[in-house]
């Protein structure tokens, strides 16, 4: 009990001691937990507002489709099925007109009172009447139509009676032309040829749809019509779980680059502990125990934050019946917890215990870790100019951290480019929704949600990026006190000083710009590949070279100020406090 | 003909009552050739002293000059470069990076000022061949004894060949055997015309030099010629051997 007081005792201390240091770690593995509790929101919940919308509609388990009503008359009475309706005459129009918009449509002839299969939920104004349509809810948000406006069919004049929702069709724009319903006395007023015919089918064992549909031609089945309704959902899951891939990775860094920074620093902390009678396991159980604290903290800004925003960030379609705000199940907030603890565990182990190795009387002396030394690139930067001379000697003294900046970087460009190729893909995508099956000028619910989740998830990753890019500066510049008092010392200017240190922080971002471009590609063309996507992807090759110089130019701004001041520092106090 | 002038040379940090002279108007002219010892007890603004003549600190008034040069208004890069051509540095502690050999170390000014990597590297090995240090050119500070290491900076002090050597408690950090290993290099530069200038509060290394000048609470207080006096380069016979 005493040393479990002890311990949370010394690892709040340096916790309150460190406040700025505790936030970045909180902020860093938040992003992470954020990210991961909208995925799992979004996931556990995509498939509900289709479920519940074939609930309240009486959906049927499979919609037929023909050109001639008696070959739907025979497919009723298949083995299997317990029930139908219609089947309903279409016509497919390309002049359906609302105000000064004009668009293709299928009308759909159906009776006053609606059948036993396919009860469209009416949300807005009444069902069909005599010179009054009803139109498909996500169809009419795109026209801006509501009940009471004037609407055009084929040159008819009709008033819009209601707006309603089916499961018995996947909402415009995932299958186009929209859907109105008229009453079969106002489709043959039309005076266009009827199209097909369309019956909405119930089967007895509704899982047996899929092979149905496959038995029968123009048959499809509710969990086709499901993926597709759902589809701007599942994308948007995946382009979660992607970033939080990423996100997590990044966090490592962060976590490892400040828990690095703080043992160097507080190695003498360590060193006074086991002088006082702590043992090794406990100097790593209060260095754990201070970092898993922040993790547990940053877990439940992450399952609140994610909680909060996963509706903002993941709508149903307007098509669908909204399920309100999705549930965050106990296994989702486990697994966000498990990963906090995994993040911080990976990058706080290793120092903790190396830390906790270290003799008393070493670390009492207080020297951080021998810097490595590597012959070769010595011997070369001896030909390099000065400001590169310095930045190669200072960065292959700490190869993990360069390590960890190349790392961190590299997966954020690799982001950056996939998020690059997919806005060109969505960008094409959208190009292609135009024409007389889409309404001018109405956006792409499915495009847009999933433009917006990759737009906020490369935001995260850019800001989560920068922070390590400074830490790692900061951390730099710190750790190399002595040697650039010294070489000023020696005759370098304040400016050689200050370019070498930033070398330091180049070098592994050039190699990360590189890196990257491949690296993106890799994970845009696996993103593709997941989502089923056909044909050639939207690369952009022209602007890839420009991910490197971006990198750099990045890095170079981001690392000015701790590298200028370190540039700075008086060099007579760094080499009196040495 | 002074090639290190001090005149009114001070340096204080804080202000108001917490106002601390550490450097207290000096006046001080160093001539070529010569070797002086500055002693005095510790806090008594030696080392900042030493400090501001090798432009590492800048001093609050006074005026600094070096080979007639006025260098208390120069720049931090001006600064700089005086240092690589006209100063040499040797530290108590030292002061060598731990990750570069002992010829790496001593080659590491001379890179900095610009020479080829060729040249240096012929520069330093000449230099640690005077130090008597040839030998363990491929060591790592870590692998050599205090003695050595302090001969390897005085190496590196020298790489510039710079117009004065300012050693700062050169043999604080060193036992009995490896303090006359240092002391003995000291006379062989002064034998060679090198201008020396020691920060001490040994009195044995105070006794190898020509001039022994004290210093209290910033102030130059007292001064000892020994030239002449069994000090200087006499006082080095008894090391020889």
């Amino acid at each position: 009990m005493g040393v479990l007081t002890a311990v949370i005792r010394l690892a709040l201390r340096d916790l309150r001691r460190r406040r700025t240091e505790a936030l970045l770690l909180l902020i860093a593995i938040a992003a992470t937990t954020t990210t991961l509790t909208v995925g799992l929101t979004v996931g556990g919940a995509a498939d509900r507002p289709w479920d519940r919308t074939r609930a309240a509609t009486a959906a049927p388990d499979a919609v037929a489709t023909s050109a001639r009503s008696a070959d739907l008359t025979a497919l009723a009475n298949a083995p299997g099925v317990t029930g139908t309706a219609g089947p309903y005459p279409t016509v497919s129009v390309t002049d359906l007109r609302v105000r000064d918009v004009r668009v293709a449509a299928v009308v759909q002839g159906r009776d006053t009172a609606t059948g036993p299969v396919d009860r469209p939920v009416v949300t807005a104004g009444g069902w069909v009447r005599r010179g009054g349509v009803v139109v498909e809810r996500a169809f009419a948000h795109a026209l801006k139509a509501r009940p009471g406006d004037e609407i055009t069919i084929a040159g008819r004049r009709l008033r819009v009676a209601g707006v309603a929702i089916t499961a018995a069709r996947v909402p415009y724009p995932s299958s186009t032309p929209g859907l109105v319903w008229t009453t079969r006395a106002d489709l043959r007023l039309l005076g266009r040829p009827v199209t097909s015919h369309v019956m909405p089918i119930r089967l007895a064992d509704p899982s047996t749809a899929p092979a149905f549909a496959a038995a029968h031609r123009n048959v499809r089945s509710w969990q086709d019509m499901g993926a597709y309704a759902t589809a701007e959902l599942h994308l948007v899951n995946q382009a979660l779980l992607t970033g939080t891939w990423a996100l997590a990775l990044l966090a490592v860094a962060c976590v490892a680059v400040l828990v690095g920074g703080r043992l160097a620093d507080q190695i003498r902390r360590v060193g006074l502990l086991k002088a006082v009678g702590a043992t090794p396991r406990l100097v790593a159980v209060v260095l754990l125990a201070e970092h898993l604290l922040v993790a547990l903290a940053a877990a439940a800004v992450g399952l609140f934050a994610g909680w909060a925003a996963a509706p903002a960030l993941a709508r149903p379609s307007t098509g669908l019946l909204a399920t309100g705000r999705p549930d965050l199940t106990p296994g989702s907030a486990v697994i966000v917890v498990a990963v906090a603890l995994a993040v911080t565990g990976a990058a706080t182990l290793v120092p903790a215990v190396r830390g906790a190795r270290t003799s008393t009387v070493r670390a009492l002396a207080g020297p951080a870790r021998a810097p490595r030394r590597s012959p070769r690139l010595v011997a070369l930067s001896a030909r390099l100019p000065v400001p590169l001379l310095l930045g190669v000697r200072l960065a292959v003294r700490r190869p993990r951290r360069a390590v960890l900046a190349l790392v961190s970087l590299a997966i954020t460009g690799a982001m950056v480019v996939s998020a690059i190729a997919l806005n060109g893909d969505i960008t094409r995508k959208d190009a292609r929704t135009t024409g007389i099956m889409f309404v001018p000028g109405a956006p792409n619910p499915v495009t847009e949600q999933v433009d917006h989740v990759v737009f906020v998830i490369t935001f995260a990753l850019l800001a989560l990026a920068a922070v390590n890019a400074v830490l790692i500066a900061w951390a730099t510049s710190l750790d190399s006190r002595r040697p650039t008092a010294l070489a000023r010392a020696l005759g370098a200017t304040p400016g050689q000083v200050t370019a070498g240190l930033s070398a330091a922080q180049l070098f592994p971002a050039a190699l990360a710009g590189t890196l990257a471009i491949p690296l993106g590609l890799a994970v845009y063309a696996g993103a593709r590949a997941a989502g089923g996507a056909s044909g050639g992807g939207a690369i952009p090759y022209a602007w890839l070279p420009a991910v490197i110089p971006g990198t750099l130019v990045a890095v170079a701004l981001l690392t000015a100020l701790p590298v200028r001041m370190a540039g700075r520092r008086p060099v007579a106090e760094v080499l009196r406090a040495e | 003909m002074a090639i290190l002038r001090a005149c009114g040379l001070r340096k204080e940090y804080g202000r108001g009552t917490g106002l601390v002279r550490a450097v207290d108007h000096v006046d001080l002219d160093v001539e070529a050739g010569e070797t002086v010892a500055i002693v005095g007890p510790s806090g008594c603004g030696k080392s900042t002293l030493l400090h501001l003549l090798g432009g590492l600190e800048r001093p609050t008034g006074g005026e600094l000059r070096l080979a007639d040069r006025r260098i208390d208004r120069m720049s931090e890069t001006e600064l700089a470069r005086l240092r690589r051509q006209a100063i040499g540095f040797v530290f108590q502690a030292f002061q060598l990076v731990d990750e570069l050999t002992a010829l790496e170390n001593v080659e590491l000014p001379a890179l900095l000022a610009g020479a080829g990597p060729r040249v240096a590297r012929r520069r330093a090995v000449e230099l640690l061949e005077r130090v008597g240090l040839a030998d363990r050119a491929a060591h790592l500070p870590a692998a050599l004894s205090g003695g050595q290491r302090q001969r390897v900076a005085v190496a590196r002090a020298l790489v510039g060949r710079p117009y004065v050597v300012l050693a700062d408690e050169p043999t604080g950090n060193l036992d009995s055997a490896a303090t006359t290993e240092v002391l003995r290099l000291f006379a062989a530069l002064r034998a060679d015309g090198q201008t020396l200038l020691l920060v001490t509060h040994e009195s044995r290394v105070a006794a190898t030099a020509d001039r022994v000048i004290t210093m209290r609470d910033g102030a130059l207080v007292g001064q000892t010629n020994l030239a002449g006096a069994g000090g200087g380069l006499g006082a080095f016979a008894g090391l020889e051997g």
